[in-house]
């Protein structure tokens, strides 16, 4: 694991010291600032009620982030050709893949710790519980990992940065709305496809009105090992060729 | 040593490389000489880990290369075509990132930076983003990146490749300091490079070895080609073309004359010859009352040894 650290602290650098990372967080946090503004804030409404729905449009952070952030974290490397360092080095696929997922992690978590001075402004003044912000969060945190998975995935497919960001675009918006899908079959794949379904079933239902629900932890954590695996085996199919 | 055992790659049907089989020993440097798609990088990304062959055994300092690739990568160096760097970096923090990557410790890296700065003239470019380095300055961060572990191995695919004629004699010395401790493959397809900086040769041809061995074995093979070009004058002003072809044919030695043209204030001829034959030919010229104004020659050297051994390949297939 100790090139997982080395690549980890290389690309949680690049975030931080280019504008890319930066722009992103920057966008993200104005359009849902805003967004949030002209939706959870409209109208009368329960502190309570006003942070569910901040909750909603605030899980664009980790939605639209998680792809911008991972789209490039592979196919950039193959486009620049400075893939060949790391596949001639001594380092294992999931040390590559891990280090890579990690750093885009940490960064999504420091733009959601960024957008908290909302909840904030919510419990300054209305009324509602700590526990209800920090499980908010955290399903947000989930989410972005399993998208962030997702992306690393479609970036570890293809060497253009434009199709491995249009991949990993379409695969997170088919993976948010597989629950409609599921209400035009039968059982068993009806409850198949809803059980799979990364944003309206585990989220909305729990994360984002404060309820934790084990079962949704364990989804989004099976959901991002399952992808950041596929990752890995891509990798390892390519690295070789 | 290095030892590739009938190595081959294919990509989808096709034969890239192979198969070959070569030794390399320690310390030597040896050069992969071909056209472009002759497979020299094909099997210089086989050497390094970067590429799976289809076929064969390739061994690296005793390791197998698909049985062991991190041991081998451990011992090796890689500057392909394309330096693989990041633009985003600067060159001090890039250096560290490669040599931890390859397993050095901290202190280790910390250690060997300033003499990798120093070995590779980048002292003055340490502390700079790579984006604003000129070509032959990114192609020594990509030296660099390659040495900064001390590899027993090191192999350079196209050191030179779009360097300046200032930049190319800098990386020519470069890589002859480098010389001195690793055991250096380099791929070329400029012949002088190849000829300055490498001990022995490996001229490949459509993924196949064509010639192994010194420049001088190579070219003193039988087929090698000698050439002397003789430019003769006739006292009485006449042409001579006719009368000089006669004596010149009857030279020993001389195996074929090529059409004569003016050169001088004289006649012209190209002789192909199977040996160093220019005392018989001065002798012949002044024997006939000819005057000689001019006797050239010229050995096989390595461009003529190069184009005999892809022209046959190319003839064969």
């Amino acid at each position: 694991m100790r090139a997982t650290s080395i690549i980890y602290r290389r690309e949680l650098g690049t975030y931080l010291r280019s504008p890319y990372g930066w722009v992103i967080a920057a966008v993200l946090l104005l359009l849902f600032g805003l967004l949030f503004q002209g939706f959870a804030m409209s109208g009368e409404m329960l502190s309570a009620y006003v942070l569910e729905r901040f909750f909603y449009v605030a899980s664009g952070i980790p939605l639209v982030g998680g792809v911008l952030l991972s789209f490039r974290l592979l196919s950039e490397e193959r486009q620049n050709h400075s893939m060949v360092l790391l596949n001639t080095s001594p380092v294992r696929d999931s040390e590559i893949v891990l280090g890579k997922f990690l750093a885009a992690l940490t960064f999504l978590a420091i733009v959601l710790v960024l957008s908290v001075y909302m909840p904030i402004l919510i419990k300054v003044n209305g009324k509602i519980t700590t526990a209800q912000v920090v499980v908010g969060y955290f399903g947000m945190l989930l989410l972005g990992a399993a998208t962030l998975a997702i992306g690393l995935f479609a970036s570890a497919m293809t060497r253009q940065q434009l199709i491995a960001a249009v991949v990993a675009a379409a695969l997170v918006v088919v993976m948010c709305f597989i629950h409609l899908l599921g209400s035009k079959v039968d059982p068993p794949l009806k409850d198949v496809l809803e059980q799979i379904d990364l944003w309206w079933v585990h989220y909305q239902y729990g994360f984002m009105k404060g309820i934790l629900h084990l079962k949704d932890v364990i989804f989004y954590v099976a959901a991002t090992y399952f992808f950041l695996l596929l990752s890995i085996k891509t990798l390892e199919a390519k690295r070789w060729q | 040593m290095i030892r590739a055992s009938n190595l081959s790659k294919f990509y989808g049907g096709k034969r890239a490389l192979g198969p070959v089989s070569f030794e390399i020993a320690d310390g030597e440097t040896v050069g992969f000489l071909g056209l472009n798609g002759a497979g020299k990088t094909t099997a210089l990304r086989i050497l390094a880990c970067d590429l799976r062959p289809s076929a064969g055994t390739i061994e690296v300092g005793g390791f197998d290369a698909v049985a062991e690739p991190h041991e081998v990568r451990k011992r090796i160096g890689f500057l392909p075509e394309n330096p693989p760097l990041y633009a985003d970096m600067i060159v001090t923090d890039y250096l560290r990132f490669s040599g931890e990557l390859r397993g050095m410790t901290k202190p280790e890296v910390k250690r060997r930076m300033p003499e990798i700065l120093e070995i590779t003239d980048l002292t003055d470019v340490a502390n700079d983003q790579i984006s604003t380095l000129s070509h032959g300055y990114r192609q020594r961060v990509g030296v660099a990146q390659a040495i900064v572990h001390d590899p027993k191995f090191l192999i350079l695919d196209e050191p030179t490749r779009g360097l300046d004629p200032v930049q190319i004699v800098e990386m020519r010395n470069l890589i002859h300091d480098l010389k001195q401790n690793h055991t250096v493959l380099i791929s070329s397809h400029i012949l002088t490079e190849i000829s300055q900086t490498c001990d022995r040769l490996l001229v490949l041809g459509r993924g196949k070895i064509l010639g192994a061995g010194r420049e001088q074995d190579l070219a003193t093979s039988e087929t090698e080609i000698r050439q002397v070009t003789v430019v003769v004058r006739s006292p009485g002003g006449d042409d001579p073309r006719g009368q000089i072809r006669t004596v010149l044919a009857a030279v020993d030695g001389v195996k074929a004359i090529a059409d004569p043209y003016e050169q001088g204030g004289g006649m012209a001829f190209a002789l192909e010859t199977a040996k160093d034959c220019r005392a018989e030919v001065s002798r012949a010229v002044v024997t006939a009352k000819l005057d000689l104004l001019k006797l050239d020659y010229a050995r096989s050297e390595l461009e003529n040894t190069f184009i005999r051994l892809v022209g046959g390949a190319d003839a064969s297939n």
